[in-house]
């Protein structure tokens, strides 16, 4: 009965509007939109790949063999079992314009008749894939993807050589459905050919790295487990590594779930700092209620109905900014769809995602509840002789301990869900306890600064002295101006070293001595040749040749390798295929930790140098036995010593390097390193490619400018979150300079008509804001750097360099913004005539 | 001596020993310094006495809007000593009806849901139908859905009277009622309150500087620095010097 009651008392207090209410709306809704936002585009790309799994896969189920193809008896066994099958064989390989011999690295794929079994690929020209790459007069045609042309300057019709052969290109390729479900890290534009012309390359060498792809649709009703393990039944020796539709792109989806993580926690830190603003709307809207509380305790309300009534109506206005960041959230995915385009794999799908709307809606909820159920709990006590003293000041201390426990219950649901939600939940309890320990800091430097204005006594200086007043006087706004933002900083300025760390270890990860090209696929038979032509270039000052295979750790002391490992954040490690190497002699940058290499002239029983990492995840030793399988075959090999590597040195470093016998005789190709002057650069790559066609060359300024790029977009992304923590905060900071209007506008007045000037209240307000600016700018620069330390260090895995420039940017921001805000609220109140204020007074 | 609650032999409030002190800034204010006083059932008793008297203080003391400091207090049969401060409120909304200077209204309610509150909170199913006729009674039947910003001064206390007195309270409080309003107004006001408390049975007691609305109280009882100078009864005398009750 009386929370009825209370629900119809509530929809009346609704009647005065938005009214004080605007601050609390904006907060939510805008850290709900955040949130709902990257939620849901998550979702629509998640949904993408699980979707259209079979597309971006290329069929329901995938094997993909490295180097090796399979024999003709498990071919025919997938013809006659499958639906269809479709072969594709995919590289890195270089094209090069036969007008200008200009050239540029490319991922090559070769698809044959069946291709694709799921999805179409979209040629700018509107034809046939099949007609497009088929040969026509004795010359095959090519797709490609736009950005070749521009490299290359050519146009749909002309030639480009891949290997030993020439394509016309017949068409641009607007979309491919498998492109994310590639097998390799993307360094390349596409270049698609017809299966049957890769062999008119030449690009098939022994020990090439060539990655083969049988993709299988299944008959209808075939059950993907059941179609696996029948295939493992009938051919258990079979090397080839098996993914399904339902899992097409793993990387991809890590990927795009690390990234929604590290957004999301970005936008609850918008919600947080919005918090601080809601708390501090439903405090100010409280005070507003005293009168109406007493009254309505004086006609009999029990504090329950008062508590009820408030609380249904500011959960009722919450509801309305949850909904407004609700509708921003569901709204999204084709507006970020059409940005993200460009360079994702995959399209965002477009619908509502009800997971992501819920967990938006819950979090905005629950950052509601915890941060007004402090001012509620003390509006409950409002006595309701209020009335006859003419109470004003807003009742403090407390409030009873279950209203304190529930703020807690609330707040810990908060963690939870922001927990139990995460992709990492390590990684968001992390958050929990920064975001917690932050509070706690700014809440204490808002004590300090209070306390430390008031023992700061007097000063002479008229200003000075009022503006130290104002930081510690009842009511005065310091507490909420530090908190929200100095959360909202402290987000600026970890995001700001964490992006300038990246950036950092990508550019000056070239060392001053570092290889222009790595140069990949060297035949055996070619490597002398390839000397005598790279060190004849003028400008080369060095070239380093390497034997390269691919191996996989199949096992360590006898067990399976998976059973053997007994770090799991070294999994990475079973994953795919390792480098491996072979050296009489050490080479490369690094530093032999444990054992000691093999005698130039060893020629006894497999030995292995390993990387640490190896050693660490296996928990191994010199004297153990690694089982490595390359090429099908294993070889068993005792850990001969153990080395750390420099990898930032881009010298060709393996982290599994064979004495040289028997392995040397496995098929294999060599990796080359060529250190070039800037005007060498292109004579090599035009010499390399003129010569050996069948050889790749990857230019370490491109590939690095290529992670750069990545990183600048997963920088913009985060910078525009983040931008919404600092939209918040200044919301927060706004409402509370607008809270205290009244009274700031009443002592100008009277200030004005004791004579002071204008000059000397701007003073003393620009002493105020500049102080309250620049403590929180120095704190939230503290916590800020240790948030980004942490998270580069613990996360991340990344060296750390403290970046003053970016922290005192942040922070130079952050006061500009508070005194900004002082200024223009105390403009206006300046502004006001003194006689009607005075005469109602 | 009379006692007063001989007056009609059923006491409406009964204060023993009633002590009041206040915190403030410069340390403990003695604001009651033992009042025994008693009203009985349905009389009329004006409240009067210098601004810093006590007056305001005994009214929240009956109204059990404040707790003495030491002292009895029971009204309407009630030992307001005994009551958390739910029950209190409940004590309230079932026994006592307040009018206020400043009147109080609820901004964002209408006239009508302004008089119903505390129907409303004893959950009347009728509490809608009863508040109409009380405004009616106040005069009030045209204004029933006006907030009060769109009433006068005069028809905001009215509305306030019929708030008052819409369940029935066995108490009526009334805090200078006429305070904020023109002589004229604040004349039919008063006529009005005592109508509706006689009519209703209703004890009412009023706060007031003005003496000739005292004077059309049964009696007046006079307050100064926190005592009790004068009950009306006993001819001026502080009532704790001849005896109390």
């Amino acid at each position: 009965m009386s929370l009825g009651v209370a629900a119809r008392l509530a929809r009346r207090e609704l009647r005065g509007g938005l009214k004080g209410f605007r601050i609390f709306l904006a907060c939510l809704t805008l850290g709900v939109a955040a949130i709902a936002t990257v939620q849901s585009v998550a979702s629509g790309i998640l949904a993408s790949l699980q979707e259209d799994g079979q597309a971006i896969l290329g069929g329901d189920i995938a094997l993909r063999l490295i180097f090796d193809q399979a024999t003709d008896e498990q071919l025919d066994y997938l013809r006659d079992t499958a639906d269809g099958v479709t072969v594709n064989i995919e590289m890195r390989s270089m094209a090069r314009s036969t007008t200008t011999d200009d050239s540029t690295l490319v991922e090559l794929k070769a698809v044959d008749d069946a291709y694709p079994l799921y999805g179409d690929v979209e040629l700018s020209s509107g034809r046939p894939l099949d007609d497009a790459l088929a040969s026509v007069d004795g010359r095959w045609g090519a797709a490609l993807e736009n950005s070749i042309l521009s490299r290359l300057d050519l146009a749909v019709g002309d030639i480009v050589r891949v290997g030993d052969a020439e394509f016309e290109i017949r068409a641009t390729i607007d979309h491919e459905p498998d492109r994310a479900g590639g097998q390799t890290f993307s360094i390349g534009p596409r270049l698609m050919i017809d299966r049957a012309a890769l062999d008119d390359t030449g690009l098939i060498q022994p020990g090439s790295l060539i990655y083969t792809t049988y993709k299988v649709a299944l008959p209808q009703g075939m059950v993907v487990e059941d179609y696996v393990a029948q295939l493992s039944e009938q051919f258990p020796e079979a090397g080839w590594r098996v993914r399904d539709f339902r899992n097409a792109s793993p990387q991809l989806a890590e990927t795009i779930g690390r990234l929604a993580l590290f957004l999301t926690l970005v936008g609850l830190t918008a919600l947080l700092v919005g918090g601080v603003g809601v708390g501090n709307a439903v405090k100010s809207f409280l005070d507003s209620k005293i009168a109406t509380i007493a009254t309505l305790k004086c006609l009999g309300a029990t504090s329950g109905i008062v508590f009820a009534t408030y609380l249904l109506q500011v959960m009722a206005l919450a509801s309305l900014g949850i909904v407004a960041g609700l509708i921003i959230g569901a709204a999204a995915p084709p507006a970020v769809g059409l940005v993200v385009a460009d360079f994702l794999p995959v399209q965002v799908r477009l619908g509502v995602y009800p997971w992501a709307l819920v967990s938006a809606a819950g979090f905005g909820l629950l950052t509601a509840l915890t941060f007004s159920l402090w001012p509620l709990a003390r509006a409950r006590g409002i006595p309701a002789a209020s009335l006859f003293r003419d109470l004003v000041a807003p009742t403090k201390g407390w409030p009873r301990p279950v209203f304190v426990l529930a703020t807690a219950v609330a707040g810990m649901a908060l963690a939870a869900l922001a927990i139990v939600t995460a992709e990492q939940p390590l990684f968001a309890a992390y958050f929990v306890g920064g975001a917690v320990a932050a509070m706690i800091a700014f809440r204490a430097t808002a004590w300090l600064v209070i306390h430390g204005a008031q023992r700061l006594g007097r000063p002479r200086h008229p200003g000075l002295r009022m503006a130290l007043t104002n930081l510690y006087r009842p009511g005065a706004p310091t507490a909420g101006v530090v908190l929200s933002l100095g959360l909202g900083l402290t987000v600026l300025v970890a995001i700001a070293l964490i992006e300038g760390n990246m950036s950092r270890q990508v550019r000056d990860s070239i060392p001053s001595d570092a290889p222009a090209y790595f140069f990949v696929d060297i035949q055996p038979d070619q490597i002398e040749r390839f000397d005598e032509v790279v060190t004849g270039i003028d400008g080369v000052s060095g070239v380093v040749e390497v034997p390269s295979m691919r191996g996989r750790i199949a096992a360590i002391n006898g067990i399976p390798a998976e059973q053997a490992l007994v770090d799991p954040e070294e999994s990475w490690l079973l994953r795919g295929d390792r480098g491996v190497s072979y050296a009489e002699q050490p080479r490369g940058s690094y530093e032999i930790v444990d054992g000691a290499w093999w005698p130039a002239d060893y020629d006894g029983p497999p030995l292995v140098s390993i990387y640490r990492d190896i050693a660490s995840a296996f928990a191994i030793g010199v004297g153990d036995t690694i089982t490595v399988n390359v090429l099908g075959r294993n070889i068993d090999a005792e850990v001969a010593s153990i080395r750390d590597i420099n990898w930032q040195s881009m010298n060709v470093n393996f982290t599994l390097v064979f004495s040289p016998r028997p392995i040397s005789s496995a098929p294999h190709t060599f990796i080359a390193t060529v250190q070039a002057t800037g005007d060498a650069e292109a004579a090599v790559q035009r010499a390399v490619a003129e010569e050996f066609p069948n050889v790749t060359a990857v230019r370490v300024r491109d590939a690095l400018d290529t992670v750069n790029d990545i990183l600048g977009r997963i920088g913009d992304a985060v910078r525009g979150i983040a931008a919404i923590t600092l939209v918040a905060g200044t919301l927060v900071l706004a409402g509370a300079i607008a809270a205290g209007h009244r009274r700031r506008v009443y002592e100008s007045v009277v200030l004005k008509v004791l004579g002071a000037t204008r000059s000397t209240v701007m003073k003393a307000f620009a002493i105020e804001y500049g102080l309250l600016g620049l403590i929180t700018a120095g704190i939230a620069g503290i916590v800020g750097t240790v948030a980004g330390w942490a998270v580069l260090t613990q996360v991340m895995n990344v060296e750390w360099t403290f970046l003053p420039t970016a922290v005192l940017t942040t922070a130079a921001l952050c006061t500009a913004i508070t005194v900004a805000f002082g200024f223009v609220g105390t403009w206006r109140a300046l502004g006001q005539k003194a006689a009607p204020l005075l005469r109602n007074d | 001596m009379a006692s007063a609650d001989q007056i009609d032999g059923q006491p409406g409030i009964r204060l023993a020993g009633v002590r009041l002190e206040l915190e403030s800034g410069a340390g403990p204010v003695n604001i009651l310094r033992g009042i025994d006083m008693t009203i009985g059932a349905g009389e009329m008793v004006s409240l009067v006495g210098p601004s810093g008297s006590g007056k305001s203080s005994m009214m929240m003391v009956i109204g059990g809007l404040e707790r003495p400091t030491a002292g009895q207090v029971q009204v309407a049969g009630h030992d307001l000593g005994a009551m958390s401060e739910d029950e209190l409120a409940l004590f309230r909304r079932d026994h006592v009806g307040i009018v206020f200077q400043n009147f109080h209204l609820v901004p964002t309610m209408t006239a009508l849901e302004n008089v119903a509150i505390p129907l409303e909170f004893a959950g009347r199913s009728d509490a809608f139908q009863r508040a109409s006729e009380g405004l009616e009674a106040v005069g009030l039947g045209h204004r029933l859905t006006h907030y009060p910003g769109q009433l006068s001064g005069g028809e905001q206390q009215r509305t306030a009277l019929a708030r008052a007195f819409a369940h029935q309270p066995d108490i009526v409080l009334a805090d200078e009622p006429t305070g904020n309003l023109d002589g004229t107004t604040g004349a039919s006001i008063i006529d009005l309150m005592f109508d509706l408390s006689r009519r209703r049975g209703a004890t009412l007691l009023l706060i007031t500087h003005d003496p000739a609305l005292a004077a059309r109280c049964d009696r007046t009882v006079k307050l100064l620095d926190g005592n009790i100078v004068d009950d009306g009864l006993s001819g001026g005398e502080p009532l704790r010097a001849v005896g109390g009750k």
